[in-house]
């Protein structure tokens, strides 16, 4: 922040934007409460548009690499995000994929099951309440009477930041709790940094830091989270309930078993995890207390009717699926809209 | 035709863009707020889990993830047929109430404190929440962080996470309360009640105290006289869990009163090709384009609105400064835009003492937090007030409870309409012949349209532009007259 007066020669510069995200990250970001003041101490913020009268033309005419530090959150899913994703690449000496969006595409990125088409066939026709007897669709050029108005292009996959240029550094979590936002400034202010293309963060599973007691799995069905109480100190799992904690990264504190639910993968991979979904079918076929192949076929589908739901939730954009195959050009957009 | 684009608005959750065109004369002919983006939620959640969808729909918004969060555990109570016991009804509407102060309390403070505190003219540098921190003090400062600090650690304890809460289930919550969590939720919530009556005193200090402020709040610019939309309980008194929708005309009579499930007779959705964000309206009034008045279907779903379509508050302090509202700005309904800004205050008020009555309740801690659905799911609608506007939820599944249809109306998309209407009358009233645009007055615009705090990240989330606020001024031809970029910070 530069309070108005001429910016201090000896604090860094840091800026944070969004791309295609829910806001949650800058929620988190202010949850590290008054800290954020220390931030604002050692760092001129050069860019919020969340917070601050932002000034992205500002940005453009800065040096290459004058911008000490990023916090990049959201996916990227059209040609501006990808516009500022370049630019606060070049701006920046070091650019953070912040929370799950930008790291692995999140739920946005979900989207990746279907096409534009279909998401523009539900939003603007199929939905009940939606009253368009001419057929309107929202266009890239609009003549209006006053003159053209302009929309960006809407992609058909979403990518995550990482996928659309070379990211330093990972902070997962959806949203990244604030303790693990603090740890990682610190980590950055005083230069402890693990390599280049690291996730910051913990190298254990979300199953490490739950408190709640383990003993041997045997599962003879999976119980969806509305057909049981659980017991409140046995293993999620234990009991059939499908809890992604052990595929997903520590960081969190377990607070979703805590409160009596599962899991559900938002922290991402754990370290060394190619494909959290693979991982998590392996995980969970071999709890499964049967050896006859028809059986566990029928616990599976009957207990996980969703596999991409439950297991590809957050990860979607950087997992080996990606996105469901499309029928016509893959360079991940179609041409103009209908 | 000339044009002014603004692009990006800030301190809103998401972006928009204003482009706004003048004439020949340099008067305004008209104003367009694009949202330029659309998530396909209503299609990529085909195929899902029902009860997931409290754990996918809260991504919609990161700011008010409670609010989906709960209008989608709500829709799973009809979709499954299943009634939650008194306790899990108190614990989410506690929840809720805590949810609500914690975000009215950031919006007040950290996204329209700049303009009010630090007026419309401030410098940009200076017009944010550090601007208002260093003005305002570290005292009142500190108050602001305590707040919001208590309601996240609060909503955190209860539903399991500060942001994206994983705790509400078809039948009830995944998760009761001890007699501790419930007294420190009782003593952080006494604090709460004190916070929202300093927020009160101080809105009076500041900007009813202050005539220039005042005047802007009555200025013609930012009036619009439209429908309102608001949930009321069983005495037509503001509710934001749970109650029938009511929906009151420019003229204060009841339009319609009506349960959620039955809220596609009411309301229906307009397509503009200029904009990824669809424009609710009242059906049996129609679509009569961007006009307002009794005939015109557009209606508004803010604080103000709430207010408007209620006939009081439920507890004394809120209703107490409703009664003061109305007298100050001279009766109901108030269709002030501004004047949002002292409604969501005062339903700030009313969260803080709900969330004691229900901390106090007897049944709060009781251990009956959730019942088992019995039934087959296959359709339903949950609803509530989000901070801003009503919102639905509607879900039809198979047998297995697999989505089969989605369809949302989210709290923003409500007020399209309306903040279109708001951003070209702002523009028509400020900028007139000859009047020099500077960047102070393209916020006092912008002011139109924060008041509605609106969310683009839950309308359907919206872009970056590719430009920062910049004004460029074309003649006819489509030439640079003037670029006003040098008049910005």
């Amino acid at each position: 922040m530069s309070d108005g007066g001429a910016p201090t020669p000896e604090k860094g510069k840091l800026a944070l934007y969004w791309a295609a995200s829910c806001g949650g990250c800058e929620i988190a970001v202010l949850g590290i409460d008054d800290k954020v003041l220390k931030v604002a101490e050692a760092f001129d913020i050069v860019l919020w548009p969340c917070v601050m009268d932002g000034k992205v033309r500002d940005i453009e005419k800065m040096p290459d690499k004058s911008i000490d530090l990023c916090l990049f959150n959201g996916a990227i899913r059209t040609s501006e995000q990808e516009y500022m994703a370049q630019l606060l690449r070049r701006k920046s000496k070091v650019l953070v994929a912040f929370g799950s969006c930008a790291a692995e595409g999140c739920i946005p990125a979900l989207a990746n099951m279907n096409t534009r088409e279909e998401i523009f066939q539900t939003a603007y026709h199929d939905t009940p309440s939606t009253d368009n007897p001419d057929g309107v669709r929202p266009q890239i050029e609009t003549e209006v009477p006053e003159g053209t108005l302009h929309l960006p292009l809407f992609y058909d996959t979403v990518k995550t930041l990482g996928q659309s240029v070379e990211v330093d550094y990972y902070l997962p979590g959806c949203p990244p709790e604030p303790d693990r936002i603090w740890d990682a400034l610190v980590a950055i202010l005083t230069g402890q940094l693990p390599a280049p293309g690291s996730v910051i963060g913990a190298t254990t599973t979300v199953c490490d830091t739950c408190p709640r007691t383990r003993n041997e799995k045997k599962i003879k069905e999976f119980k969806r989270t509305w057909e049981i109480i659980p017991d409140p100190d046995t293993c999620l799992l234990e009991q059939g309930v499908v809890c992604c904690g052990i595929a997903t990264r520590a960081g969190c504190g377990a607070l979703c078993p805590t409160v009596g639910s599962p899991c559900i993968g938002c922290y991402g991979p754990n370290e060394g995890v190619v494909d959290f979904g693979a991982r998590m079918m392996t995980a969970l076929a071999s709890v499964i207390d049967s050896q006859d192949p028809d059986e566990i076929d029928r616990i599976i589908q009957e207990g996980i009717p969703d596999p991409i739901g439950s297991f590809y939730r957050f990860g979607l954009a950087n997992s080996l699926l990606r996105r469901k195959a499309l029928a016509h050009n893959g360079d991940g957009r179609v041409a103009e809209p209908a | 035709m000339n044009r002014i684009s603004i692009d990006p608005i800030t301190r809103l959750e998401g972006h928009g863009k204003i482009d706004i065109f003048l004439n020949d004369d340099g008067d305004v002919a008209n104003a367009y707020l694009q949202v330029p983006e659309l998530r396909g939620f209503e299609r990529f959640c085909i195929g899902r889990q029902a009860e997931d969808m409290p754990n996918i729909t809260d991504r919609i918004c990161g700011v008010c993830p409670e609010a989906h969060h709960m209008a989608s555990t709500k829709a799973l109570d009809a979709l499954f047929h299943v009634d939650p016991p008194p306790t899990a009804k108190k614990l989410r509407e506690l929840f809720y109430s805590i949810f609500y102060a914690t975000d009215h309390t950031t919006h007040f403070y950290a996204l329209a404190g700049p303009d009010f505190v630090m007026g419309p003219d401030a410098p940009v540098a200076e017009r944010n929440i550090l601007g208002v921190i260093k003005k305002v003090g570290m005292d009142i400062a500190g108050k602001v962080l305590k707040m919001r600090h208590d309601g996240h650690h609060l909503i955190k304890m209860i539903g399991g996470r500060p942001v994206h809460p994983n705790w509400g289930l078809p039948g009830g919550v995944s998760r009761g309360i001890t007699e501790e969590q419930r007294e420190e939720i009782e003593r952080l919530g006494r604090d709460a009640v004190e916070f929202a009556k300093f927020s009160i005193q101080l809105f009076n200090d500041i900007v009813l105290g202050n005539p220039a402020y005042v005047d802007l709040i009555k200025n013609d610019a930012f009036v619009h006289n439209t429908y309102n939309m608001g949930t009321v309980d069983a005495d037509n008194h503001v509710n934001f869990y749970d109650g029938m929708i009511r929906v009151v005309g420019p003229d204060g009579k009841e339009h319609a009163k009506y349960h959620a499930k039955d809220y596609r007779e009411y309301v229906a959705e307009h397509v503009e090709p200029w904009s990824y964000l669809k424009f609710p309206y009242l059906k049996k009034i129609g679509w009569k384009g961007f006009t307002d008045g009794i005939g015109s279907g557009i209606y508004k779903a803010t604080p103000l609105s709430r207010l408007n379509a209620a006939d009081g508050m439920a507890t004394p302090l809120a209703q107490a400064e409703y009664e003061r509202m109305y007298e100050v700005l001279g009766g109901k309904p108030v269709n002030h835009t501004l004047a949002t800004h002292w409604a969501r205050l005062i339903e700030l008020l009313y969260a803080t003492e709900h969330w004691i009555e229900l901390a106090t309740d007897p049944e709060i801690t009781g251990e009956n937090f959730r019942v088992l659905p019995t039934q087959t799911p296959n359709e339903g609608v949950g609803c509530v007030e989000a901070p801003r506007g009503t919102l639905t939820h509607h879900y039809w599944t198979d047998e297995r409870g697999i989505l089969t249809r989605v369809n949302l109306i989210v709290g923003t998309t409500n007020n399209n309409a309306a903040i279109n209407m708001s951003v070209k009358k702002a523009a028509q009233g400020l900028i007139t012949k000859n009047k020099v645009v500077t960047e102070g007055l393209l916020n006092t615009i912008e002011m139109g349209f924060r008041a509605y705090d609106p969310c683009m990240a839950c309308a359907t989330h919206a872009l970056p532009g590719q430009m920062p606020l910049e004004v460029t001024i074309r003649a006819p031809d489509g030439t640079v007259v003037e670029r006003l970029s040098k008049n910005l910070s």
